[in-house]
């Protein structure tokens, strides 16, 4: 009589990967978390059409102009302009796109090499299990932070390589609870029919533990996204991120900070709105996915 | 005991090793170490002689082996920029962001644990509501923007506080508060879903039941028993303060280690960033090692598990 | 038992329902129940699973949970109206007059807290006696739920004592204040059977001892027929047949109560089979209208299906709510 969602389907022989589309009722969709998403997502990719500046390049006579409401302030740049006279707005909206394509590409490459390893590691067991929970523990044992630091500090800083270090650092976070979901399922009867059928291990791994574990995996990479955007705000305001002249908000906190004292705010203040409300509705459409696809992972 | 005593040990030993061994592999394989471990600015006579002394020459056993029998003698190398040995540099640096990390997690328990009883006690009400956003807040809210945004308002428009450096208790406040916002939320939330826990356990249905005043319930019977895993999960997220306040440390200029390791990527003095990493790792090894241990020490149910 | 002795507990119609928020759904987890109770007698609550019988004891207690609601009738003890009492008056009444022991002994004790500790508490709450008398108290409590090396137990933790000696301290904090009730919620349920025996003595010898009324809630009708003077059996919420427990276990009128004393295994030779009563207790938010057994019942009648039965009076305190009561 326990309610557990039921697994795919698995009787024994060959059927495609079949992954049935979460049961996601339509009602209580979360729209803020979802409405926000779109907007940044819009402001991506359109970014070259909306934008009323170019964001690299800026105009010195321009420097450090307020947004248009306060003293000084001009319709011109809506949000003001930095310290090399580059207009705010234009540099968030391209910062969007910069955020999204970094923090997606991070999560889903942490996703893919973690869920894989652990798969491996939770249903082969043996010396393969312990090597890479190992490795797994030891990496977790390093503050994600300082670890890619360490790594942007060796490969020198770009986009691309913000993207494997990211994902290089966060993949464990997967491979821990993957792990922990595919010893669990180990021990159900639909894996050891497809045993007795005669399945090899990859196919056992592939359309049996895969589908179910995506569920997993697919929540914990929405409350990934959160992390990985701050983490990369945090690098490129350190300057092992992405590398100027490239609008990145973590990057504009950075500029941001050199007319702090000087009481120019918008430079700050702006950004880290931008920062908050990714990280927000990731966080918020993190949870709602978490209760609606397995009331199960909530100790996620 | 001793058996759980040595395999505990064990694993750090494994652990520290991968350490190292992925620390090594990391600066050897991704490219020429020499660019790395050597000045700005060197001739190229200073380069091989460099690569003599590091072996590159040898077998990468060999040089890890090398390596570790250097770190095991307590040489980290030298710093570039200050032209010491980092592993002194770390040590000097460390007691100011153990500094930091102690004010921001009393801040934090401040904060966090009285909210989530809060919010736990009065479930669905208006604290819980007004908890809830705050969580929410906290935990979406990256540490070094609240440090800015700090600066901007008790600094530099209401001029109370000292922007940066240290040395009295003004200059730890604005550090202590945007490091430890954050985990003020997550403790609230670790609170709150452990106080609820415990307010429908049984020994508190009996507490009721035996006619004690509702106070007396929660702040004897509860209170105690929630406590549990939220002084766990701060004794964890203490170790994790002192590392990830790299951010912070650095907007406040807050003489720490996380300040030191942007110092080592600012001035490009690889010896820091190398040795900073290594001994952060170590640290948190440690750390969890001792603290298992004293676990198994308190409650005598552990030792005999698995 | 005379008859003339002023009831100490007397239930009348009481209804306590569960709602949820959107009052959509309505559980009837005691619904017009009726109940006497004199000083001294123990009186047996038998029920399977869900059939209200714990939330029936909360409800004496006025511990139900936010979601549930007393919604109709009357509960006075020692001839006070229990419903008209205030919060602070009710927590008196709470450990001091009345007093409840729980099923799980290892749950029921605080696990950071000495034994001595949570004994001594109801004492310094109720009767504002000083942390030695209490303890003092405390240690007498110990020896009277039969506990060796009284003294010394005090000071220990509740994970360091077995299971049997747990309830018997949970024993020692129900008496502590010298209640007049004592309402066990399956006591022994989670002991071993070979510490169970002993329990029940231990109860009983207490109750005589003070004059304890007692309620005891249980689905083993074995421990009824020992320690009981009257029954009520509760199905679904209601109280479908009450009465003293000879006349109960002689000549059950209700179909139901007769099913559960026919399952009831024999050890006297006759190789019958089990006989167990088919399906399941109704979901207490979906009832049938009229009888609740209908579906289960091997004598209901078309009557059963439309009206709910009221409580007939059979004869010497024996009730039974029954469209074809036969004793």
């Amino acid at each position: 009589m326990s309610v557990s969602p039921a697994p795919s389907p698995s009787p024994v022989a060959s059927a495609p990967i079949a992954w049935r589309m979460p049961r996601i009722r339509l009602e209580g969709l979360p729209l803020f978390p979802i409405g926000i998403l779109l907007v940044l997502v819009f402001a991506a990719v359109f970014a070259d059409l909306i934008a009323p500046y170019n964001p690299e390049i800026g105009s010195l006579s321009q420097r450090f102009r307020p947004p248009v409401w306060s003293v000084g302030g001009s319709g011109e740049h809506l949000l003001g302009t930095d310290h090399i006279g580059r207009d705010v707005l234009s540099r968030l909206i391209f910062g969007a796109r910069v955020s999204m394509v970094v923090g997606f590409m991070a999560v889903v490459f942490a996703g893919v090499v973690g869920t894989g390893l652990g798969i491996l590691s939770g249903y082969l067991g043996g010396w393969v299990d312990q090597v890479i929970m190992r490795v797994t523990d030891t990496w977790l044992a390093l503050p994600a932070l300082t670890f890619a630091i360490f790594l942007a500090a060796i490969v020198g800083p770009s986009e691309f390589n913000i993207v494997i270090i990211l994902g290089g650092v966060y993949w464990t976070r997967y491979a821990r609870v993957v792990r922990g979901e595919v010893l669990s399922l180990k021990e159900r009867d639909f894996v050891r029919l497809a045993i007795v059928a005669g399945c090899s291990k990859w196919k056992i791994m592939r359309q049996h533990l895969l589908p179910n574990v995506l569920n997993t995996a697919i929540v914990l990479a929405t409350l990934m996204l959160g992390v990985v955007i701050v983490s990369e705000a945090a690098l490129s305001f350190l300057g092992v991120g992405v590398p100027p002249p490239k609008p990145a908000w973590g990057l504009m906190l950075a500029d941001g900070k050199k007319g702090l004292m000087a009481g120019y705010w918008w430079l700050t203040v702006f950004p880290g709105v931008c920062i908050v409300m990714m990280v927000l509705a990731a966080n918020l459409l993190g949870d709602w996915l978490r209760v609606k696809l397995d009331p199960q992972l909530r100790q996620l | 005991m001793r058996r759980f005593v040595l395999r505990r040990v064990g694993y750090a030993v494994v652990s520290l090793f991968l350490l190292s061994v992925t620390i090594f592999l990391f600066v050897r394989v991704t490219g020429d170490p020499t660019v790395l471990l050597v000045e700005p600015g060197a001739s190229q006579a200073d380069l091989d002689a460099l690569r003599h002394d590091l072996g590159l020459d040898r077998s990468l056993v060999v040089q890890y082996g090398t390596f570790v029998k250097g770190l095991v003698r307590g040489d980290f190398g030298k710093s570039f920029y200050y032209r010491t040995p980092v592993l002194e540099l770390y040590l000097s640096r460390l007691p100011n962001s153990l500094l930091l990390a102690i004010a921001a997690m009393g801040f934090s328990l401040l904060i966090g644990i009285p909210s989530g009883i809060m919010a736990a006690v009065r479930v669905g009400g208006w604290w819980d509501s007004a908890g809830k956003l705050f969580a929410l807040l906290g935990l979406s809210m990256p540490s070094f923007w609240v440090g800015l945004l700090l600066i901007l308002f008790f600094s530099v428009y209401l001029g109370w506080l000292p922007s940066s450096g240290s040395g009295t208790v003004l200059h730890v406040l604005m550090p202590a508060f945007a490091l430890g916002w954050y985990f003020a939320a997550a403790h609230m939330r670790l609170t709150r879903s452990s106080m609820l826990e415990v307010l429908g356990s049984e020994y508190v249905k009996l507490a009721r039941l035996k006619g004690l005043p509702e106070i007396r319930v929660i702040a004897k019977h509860a209170f105690k028993n929630a406590l549990i895993p939220v002084l766990t999960l701060a004794g964890i997220n203490l170790v994790l303060m002192v590392n990830v306040a790299v951010v912070v440390e650095t907007v406040f200029a807050w003489p720490g280690i996380g300040r030191l390791l942007y110092e080592g990527i600012a001035f490009r003095d690889f010896p820091v960033v190398q040795a900073t990493v290594l001994l952060a790792g170590s640290m948190i090894v440690i750390v969890n090692l001792v603290v298992d241990l004293l676990y198994a020490v308190i409650d005598p149910r552990i030792r005999y598990e698995r | 038992m005379a008859t003339t002795t002023a009831p100490l507990l007397e239930l009348d119609k009481l209804s306590a329902h569960y709602v949820t928020a959107r009052g959509t759904r309505v559980v009837r987890a005691v619904d017009e129940v009726s109940l006497t109770l004199r000083p001294g007698e123990t009186l047996g609550v038998v029920g399977e699973s869900g059939s209200g019988k714990t939330t029936l004891a909360l409800t004496i207690l006025r511990l139900l949970p936010p979601a549930a609601r007393i919604v109709s009738g009357s509960m006075r003890f020692g001839g006070e109206d229990l419903l008209a009492k205030s919060t602070t008056e009710m927590r008196k009444i709470r450990g001091k007059r009345i007093a409840m022991i729980l099923q799980d002994p290892m749950a029921s004790l605080n696990p950071l807290f000495t034994v001595g500790d949570q004994i001594a508490e109801g004492v310094r709450v109720h009767e504002g006696a000083t942390r030695r008398s209490a303890w003092q108290r405390a240690g007498g409590l110990l020896k009277a739920v039969k506990i060796p090396a009284a003294t010394q137990r005090l000071g220990e933790y509740p994970h360091q004592m077995s299971g049997g000696m747990r309830q018997r301290i949970v024993g020692a904090i129900a008496i502590s204040c010298e209640p007049q009730l004592l309402i066990a919620d399956e006591p022994t349920t989670s002991l071993d059977v070979t510490i169970q025996a002993q329990y029940l003595k231990l109860l009983r010898d207490i109750q005589r001892e003070r004059g304890l009324a007692l309620i005891f809630i249980t689905h083993n009708l074995g421990i009824v027929a020992r320690m009981c003077d009257s029954v009520a059996v509760m199905y679904a919420g209601r109280v479908i047949e009450s009465g003293p427990v000879r006349r109960i276990f002689n000549a059950p009128a209700h179909p139901y109560t007769q099913a559960l004393i026919e399952s009831i295994p024999r050890m006297d030779g006759s190789l019958e089979r089990l006989t167990a009563i088919d399906g399941q207790p109704p979901d207490l938010a979906t009832l049938p209208r009229g009888c609740s057994f209908q579906v289960r019942c091997p004598r209901v009648v078309d009557r059963c299906r439309e009206e709910a039965p009221p409580v007939f009076d059979i004869g010497a305190g024996h009730t039974a709510r029954c469209w074809v009561a036969k004793p």
